[in-house]
């Protein structure tokens, strides 16, 4: 089985945010949740950057090492994720997550947290694969359609990569050497504490 | 034709100065967009600053921290040293109530009952201090399930009765928080009069306070003992309420690191706050006789009061003119 991550190439990405809409698109995230965004470092600056952030489906995720209810689980494509049946919306994977991924529908009173929403890499949940309760609840679940993240796979510029992590990284190794620069894996030590040599 | 030779002569020339004018500033003009040279780079970055912070042109401006390593410290904390404290804490104190009860006993009424009573606490009273420990003892165990539920009762009961428990418990949580600061804020301001540490205490510590040995130092309305407990409420009561509704109110307040912080408060400060509760919950029910009583119907003996506060018996004594109340002997209390 593949080892599934993002990455995203920043010398590439032109901060088109089609990723972000692809994504609310394709899964139909209420309003006010992001599942995935574009950062934009030194904006007008010399040396400005965009990187496009989800989740990064970590490998011993820190979601799923402080949830109270052990909702999150690790699919054999090394994909992170949770069960909102599970979830109750304490809001601690969001204290753990160094890249702001978890996202919580406004419901009830006060600031109070409905249950977490977050980048589920296009392969739903635990229910069954394709099923109306798993859109409704997930969304689209392409990775079962033998598809790979809508994100990735509609980038215009090919910043954004998703698969095999192994691949992806040879690609990017490979641009780098090719053009002779580049600013980094980001977030990639962070969440597989490994760095891509360029 | 003069004027087609000036014509090509102007032309050239111009030519010419164009030629130099771009030829000029062209080396310093590759160097300036040259990405590799002034690219920012995540690593250097990440070493001026704990976080990656930039612009976002979606709404949610919260989402423009792209990369904050500093969530594995706090999991570290949440997962490793707070389970440690929060363990020791409550379980140390368990153990050295059950050595001290095997040792010591209950602490009993030496000179017996006298069948008089005072009161000690008003129906007001007892209605804040009953309505703060309802809701701290289901605040308490709401909290605690949030820290040890996952390894300790989450393998019995199974993911979903868990879950099902859990969601009650974080409703019973947030709602509660409200009727136990209010308590809190009451307590603070019906019992300061009472709980402001004098020269007694120091005495009343120095003996011992009748817990270790069989002294009575004297007392008035809160002992030392009592006082330190009021402090921890109000003290430990209102750092648990601040912090916790930092946490309720996500980002009214402070961004992640400042619910990072006010979490690790918010559960350190309440783990030790139960471990007091239970000293408090010990010494005020089996731990020592005629204690419950205070709390209970609001009167106690009148030998009680002598033993444990007698300066506040004989203040109260005072207000209601001379002493002709004295203590019974046991025997006489029994008729």
């Amino acid at each position: 089985m593949a080892r599934m991550k993002f990455l995203c190439d920043a010398d590439r990405c032109i901060e088109c945010n089609a990723c972000v809409t692809a994504c609310k698109n394709e899964h139909e995230v209420p309003w006010g949740i992001n599942r995935r965004r574009v950062v934009t470092i030194n904006d007008g600056k010399p040396g400005e950057r965009s990187v496009s952030m989800a989740c990064m489906h970590c490998t011993e995720a820190p979601c799923a090492a402080v949830c109270p209810v052990n909702c999150f689980y690790t699919t054999a494509d090394g994909v992170v994720l949770h069960s909102k049946d599970l979830c109750i919306g304490c809001g601690y994977c969001f204290y753990a997550c160094p890249f702001g991924a978890p996202q919580y529908p406004k419901v009830g009173n006060f600031g109070s947290r409905g249950k977490m929403d977050k980048c589920t890499y296009c392969a739903g949940g635990p229910e069954a694969d394709g099923s109306k309760e798993e859109y409704e609840k997930y969304g689209a679940n392409r990775l079962a359609e033998g598809k790979l993240p809508l994100c990735a796979e509609m980038c215009s510029t090919k910043s954004l990569l998703a698969g095999d992590g192994e691949i992806i990284a040879q690609i990017y190794k490979e641009r780098v050497l090719k053009r002779g620069y580049g600013s980094g894996a980001w977030g990639w030590k962070t969440a597989y504490r490994e760095t891509i040599e360029s | 034709m003069p004027s087609l030779g000036r014509f090509i002569r102007v032309t050239i020339r111009a030519w010419v100065l164009l030629l130099l004018i771009m030829a000029a500033p062209s080396p310093s003009l590759a160097q300036q967009i040259n990405p590799t040279a002034s690219s920012v780079n995540e690593r250097q970055l990440l070493q001026e600053m704990d976080r990656i912070q930039g612009r976002v042109s979606i709404p949610d401006q919260r989402s423009s921290v792209l990369l904050q390593p500093a969530g594995r410290e706090w999991r570290e904390f949440r997962n490793v040293a707070l389970r440690w404290i929060g363990g020791g804490a409550i379980l140390g104190m368990l153990a050295v109530l059950l050595v001290f009860y095997l040792t010591r006993g209950m602490v009993r009424l030496e000179s017996g009952r006298s069948g008089r009573t005072i009161v000690r606490f008003t129906v007001f009273e007892r209605f804040v201090h009953w309505m703060t420990a309802t809701c701290f003892i289901i605040l308490a165990i709401s909290g605690l399930n949030i820290t040890f539920g996952r390894p300790l009762l989450l393998p019995l009961i199974g993911f979903e009765a868990f879950s099902e428990w859990s969601q009650w418990a974080k409703y019973a949580h947030n709602y509660l928080s409200f009727p136990f600061t209010i308590g809190v804020i009451l307590i603070f301001l019906m019992w300061i009069a009472g709980n402001i540490p004098n020269k007694v205490d120091v005495a009343w510590i120095k003996r011992g306070g009748g817990i270790v040995g069989h002294d009575h130092p004297p007392a008035y309305r809160f002992n030392a003992g009592q006082k330190m407990i009021y402090w921890i409420v109000v003290i430990g009561g209102g750092l648990v309420a601040a912090t916790g509704y930092v946490l309720m109110f996500p980002f009214y307040i402070s961004g992640i690191e400042g619910m990072q912080m006010a979490q690790i408060i918010h559960s350190v400060v309440a783990v030790l706050f139960v471990a007091a509760m239970i000293a408090h919950i010990y010494i005020g029910t089996i731990g020592m006789e005629g204690a419950f009583e205070a709390m209970g119907s609001g009167e106690v003996d009148l030998n009680w009061a002598r033993e444990h506060h007698s300066l506040w018996l004989d203040e109260q004594s005072g207000r209601t003119g001379p002493n002709d109340q004295r203590p019974q002997p046991a025997t006489a209390a029994a008729e």
